[in-house]
């Protein structure tokens, strides 16, 4: 201020200069000012106007979500409504590794919300092992409310990971359907390039399961459903905020069974703790009343992922519970082979019923001696009494003559070394021993020799039970074999429909009633006055059957087996076919017992108990297979 | 009674500019309407900010009251506190983000960056007006090493947005000091020439940011996320806006730091380009008549200082207009006045008080 004073003319003309300076250079950035609005009305006019359709089309993608929503799966029921397998609604908390970033650390940090124990833990890093990054996968399952609620008030802590209400699919017969219903489990890649190949993959859109074994996987269509879906509006994280429309879902179609639960049970109980199979049939429609495969596993593990221990210890046990034994299990039919053997040589007029032979308690064919089971034979034996009493000789005799072709024709067209067509998967051919199957197998020619085991159902033979029963229920009808089914009855949720399984016949054998008659008769024989006749002792019903034992282990020239002698792994199979009542049989089946010796003792007692049900409704006091002690 | 109470009044009111404090008033009032949208209808969010604003304008008001004068004689050592907290958090700072921006002082933490916006107008407008009567080449040198010491301190957190606004903010009062032209010719030829230089010497995320901006959908999920989803968010608003309280991508959360840095993308959403065209209006209001003030300042102080705090509220409106809409980098600064946020609101008013009493103590001091 002081210098303003002493010169005040010279400073106020610089002053006034400098001002004009300072407004021209304000001026100048007000242009500047100006300018770099009117850049951004530009850049707002181009984004707001010229590519306004372009961002609102990018903004409602954002926004609008189509969901599929999953419909429920079919209901299973046994043929008066237990129910075989059910849906039922939990809570899931599920991690989505892609999005939550160290998985290991969240989970740990959820371990003080909710349990997590080391078998979940184990089960999910299998799961995530075997799926994508962004793929939302169950840590915990049922969550109680109370974890629900923990996990809510935390949930900020926790991205890509979330609460899903799902259903759950529920085996409450545990173990004893296992083998017919089998289970459902996580979609793999396998499960994927099949949908895709059947191009149903829009409809599996949202569907995480699908059938994996059993009726589960072969009923897969009917018991699926149609997908259903919703526009939704989502967030940034992919939540759905609201609905904006929906097609709701069709539930899958729900499946009543011909097998009833409660015979099922008992026959599971009744084998105890053997293993074994029994399959029982309606002869009349091919129905399967039983399906039975022992020892079987809890269906549930598999529902969300079999955590490695249970599955190591499922397939390292010596019982294996996982092979379907019914038709998976191949085994020789021993003696229960003779009735078709008979069968044949009468249709082929190699033997009539009343021609006998005198039986030496072997057959010497060349320098080889085959044995009959008693060492001194059964003395002169007709058809009847080679059934009734089962002489080994007399079929050594008869297959030799019949020979491996005319055997093997005659046995196809019962179905043995067939899959029956049964609803079920994973059904085996079984072996029906021939000379092209010796020549593919072998690659040698077949020995004449060869063919005189068959003839009491050793040798090659190997069928599964399931071939057996279906089978005897087709002598047991009169030589019309139907395709054994055992869904009864489809019911379609969305109209109300209950669509029967059409009993199917799949042929009538070329067989001459009269020949059917001398079998069925002298089957009845051997319940009656026969090889099982003390098992069906007071039956109020008339019922036939035929025993029979399968080696394991072939018995060396010159040696007897010695059931006490030999492991119980390597002793012989107990086999039983049968079917009543016998003049209007309504049901057949057939029942193998593993290593449990002769087929009268373990085998036959289980069929009558099944009989003493299913005709008369009586239950047993105890299981049939403990009686020996 | 009365004609106390109009005198208390009248005292109150004495160095508050009218014209500037509707401008401010209405920018702020915008803001609330947004930031009721934006916070998903938040009443608690929502008189948060209007306890800020009023703690804002109480700083406007007292800052309103100090002759600026007091200001200049301030100036200096205002400068050397920040200068000296600076060099403190590069030596002991706290690490936040892989940056060094904070300095722990037991109670508070503090971010010295924030009080170099004001500190280095000041300095510099203090600078000048000391040697107004020998104005030569030495003088803008020594007035750039000013500058440069606290820019390079800060770009050095690193934290290259708040470095290149208080550059911009010092080099405003260079220039309105007069800067001679060909200096600035010199400058801006040397700034084009030393660019591919820059480049390597920046900060790994600083060149992505770059990168971005040229092409968001090479990382739509990553560092582009936040350009695309605004921009979409402003595209999508159209010319009329989608309405309050309708913007989608707003309520379902598609734009990330929705009531801070970006609210302006919810605003352009709902209130389309309309909407921002009176946005730009209202800012202009206050633009303008923050130069009419710097025009009439009576001293060179004064005008350096009132322009400097004008050319940066201008500056932080149009980087974060600009980044919002995808025409500038995403650098952390919040749309004056209208974002969430009570530093922001402070020193914004704090720089609005000074306009105001340069506003009003003109004619004391020409008297």
């Amino acid at each position: 201020m002081s210098d303003l004073l002493s010169n005040p003319g010279i400073e106020i003309r610089d002053a006034q200069r400098e001002l004009t300076e300072f407004r021209f250079r304000l001026a100048f950035l007000a242009g500047f000012v100006l300018l770099m609005f009117v850049i951004l009305a530009v850049r707002f006019a181009h984004l707001q106007i010229t590519r306004h359709e372009h961002y609102d089309t990018l903004a409602e993608a954002n926004r609008i979500s189509i969901l599929p929503v999953t419909p429920s799966r079919g209901v299973i029921t046994d043929r008066s409504g237990v129910v075989l397998a059910r849906n039922y609604s939990a809570h899931t908390l599920e991690i989505t590794p892609g999005r939550a970033g160290n998985v290991e650390t969240v989970i740990e940090a959820l371990s003080g919300i909710v349990e997590i124990t080391p078998r979940d833990l184990r089960r999910f890093n299998k799961l995530r092992e075997e799926s994508k990054r962004f793929e939302s996968l169950p840590i915990r399952t049922r969550l109680s409310d109370e974890e629900i609620a923990r996990f809510a008030a935390n949930r900020f802590r926790f991205p890509g990971v979330e609460i899903k209400a799902r259903l759950y699919r529920q085996y409450p017969q545990g173990e004893l359907f296992s083998h017919v219903i089998g289970h459902i489990g996580r979609i793999n890649q396998k499960d994927v390039e099949q949908i895709e190949e059947n191009g149903e993959d829009a409809n599996y859109r949202g569907t995480d399961y699908i059938g994996k074994l059993g009726l589960e996987r072969s009923y897969e269509r009917v018991l699926h459903g149609v997908t259903g879906v919703e526009q939704v509006e989502i967030d940034s994280g992919g939540r759905a905020v609201r609905t904006l429309s929906s097609t709701p879902p069709a539930s899958g179609a729900n499946l009543s069974l011909n097998i009833d639960a409660k015979l099922q049970e008992m026959i599971y109980r009744t084998f105890g703790n053997r293993r074994g199979a029994l399959v029982a049939i309606e002869p009349a429609t091919g129905g399967v009343l039983a399906f039975v495969s022992k020892p079987g596993f809890d269906p549930n593990l598999f529902v969300d992922g079999i955590d490695p221990q249970s599955w190591n210890e499922l397939n390292t046990s010596p019982d294996k519970p996982m092979v379907n034994r019914a038709l998976a299990g191949t085994y020789p039919p021993g003696s229960t082979f003779k009735p078709f053997m008979a069968l044949a040589a009468l249709t082929y007029g190699k033997r009539t019923p009343q021609q006998a032979i005198s039986d030496p308690g072997f057959f010497q064919f060349g320098n080889h001696r085959f044995r009959d089971d008693a060492e001194f034979g059964h003395g002169s034996v007709d058809m009847y009494k080679s059934i009734v009493v089962s002489c080994d000789t007399y079929y050594y005799m008869l297959a030799n003559d019949l020979g491996i072709d005319a055997i093997s024709r005659f046995m196809a067209t019962f179905g043995f070394g067939s899959r029956s067509g049964i609803d079920l998967t994973g059904e085996v051919e079984g072996i029906l021993p021939s000379q092209e199957w010796k020549q593919k197998r072998f690659k040698q020619k077949w020995y004449a020799g060869e063919t005189v085991s068959i003839g009491i159902g050793q040798g090659y033979n190997s069928y599964t039970p399931l071939q057996l029963a279906s089978a005897v229920a087709t002598i047991a009808n009169d030589g019309v074999m139907f395709r054994p089914h055992v869904v009864n009855q489809i019911e379609d949720l969305r109209n109300g429909t209950r669509t029967p399984v059409e009993p199917k016949p799949l042929r009538t054998l070329a067989l001459d009633p009269q020949h059917i008659q001398i079998i069925k008769n002298a089957m009845v024989g051997v319940n009656k006055e026969g090889t099982s006749a003390s098992v069906f002792a007071g039956a109020e019903y008339v019922s036939a059957g035929k025993t029979g034992t399968a080696q394991v282990i072939a018995i060396k020239q010159g040696e007897k087996y010695v059931e006490s002698r030999t492991k119980e792994q390597f002793r012989d199979h107990a086999l039983f076919i049968a079917y009543a009542p016998a003049d209007n049989p309504k049901i057949a089946l057939a029942v193998i017992v593993e290593n449990a010796g002769f087929g009268a003792r373990a085998a036959a007692p289980i069929a009558r108990q099944v009989f003493d049900y299913y005709l008369l409704g009586k239950l047993p006091a105890k299981p049939a297979g403990e009686d020996g002690g | 009674m009365v004609w106390y109470l109009r005198r208390l009044g009248r005292m109150l009111t004495a160095n508050i500019d009218g014209p500037l404090l509707g401008a401010v008033l209405l920018l702020m009032a915008t803001g609330l309407v947004v930031l009721y949208s934006a916070s998903n209808s938040s009443w608690p969010r929502v008189s948060a900010q209007m306890m800020n604003m009023c703690v804002a304008l109480i700083v406007m008001w007292v800052f309103a009251n100090i002759p600026p004068h007091v200001l200049m004689r301030l100036a200096p050592a205002v400068f050397v506190v920040g200068v000296a907290l600076l060099i403190a958090v590069a030596v002991a700072g706290d690490v936040s983000k892989g940056a060094r921006r904070w300095l722990n002082l037991g109670i508070t933490r503090i971010q010295p960056s924030e009080l170099m916006k004001i500190a280095v107008p000041l300095m510099l407008a203090w600078y000048f007006h000391r040697y107004e009567k020998s104005l030569g080449l030495r003088n803008f040198a020594l007035a750039a090493l000013l500058l440069l010491i606290p820019v390079g301190l800060i770009a050095r957190q690193p934290d290259l947005g708040t470095a290149v606004l208080i550059l911009a903010g010092g080099g405003y009062v260079l220039f309105l000091a007069g800067l001679p032209w060909k200096v600035i010719g010199a400058l801006a030829a040397a700034a084009l020439a030393s660019l591919p230089f820059a480049w390597t010497m920046m900060h790994d995320y600083q060149r992505q940011r770059i990168l971005t901006l040229v092409n968001p959908m090479e990382d739509p999920l990553g560092k582009g996320y936040h350009t695309i989803q605004s921009t979409i968010a402003v595209g999508s608003g159209g010319v009329s806006g989608k309405g309050w309280m309708n913007g989608t991508q707003t309520h379902l959360d598609f734009i990330p730091e929705r009531t801070t840095d970006f609210i302006f993308a919810v605003y352009s959403e709902e209130f389309g380009l309309i909407g921002n065209l009176l946005l730009l209006v209202m800012f202009i209001l206050v633009i303008s008549r923050g130069f009419v003030i710097a025009g009439n300042a009576p001293s060179l102080f004064a005008r350096l200082l009132a322009g400097a705090v004008t050319l940066t509220f201008f500056t932080y409106a149009f980087v974060n207009m600009g980044m919002v809409s995808g025409i500038l980098p995403v650098v952390g600064v919040p749309l004056p006045l209208v974002s969430y946020g009570g530093t922001s609101l402070v020193s914004l008013c704090l720089g609005f008080g000074i306009l105001m009493s340069i506003s009003k103590h003109r004619k004391l001091v020409q008297t």
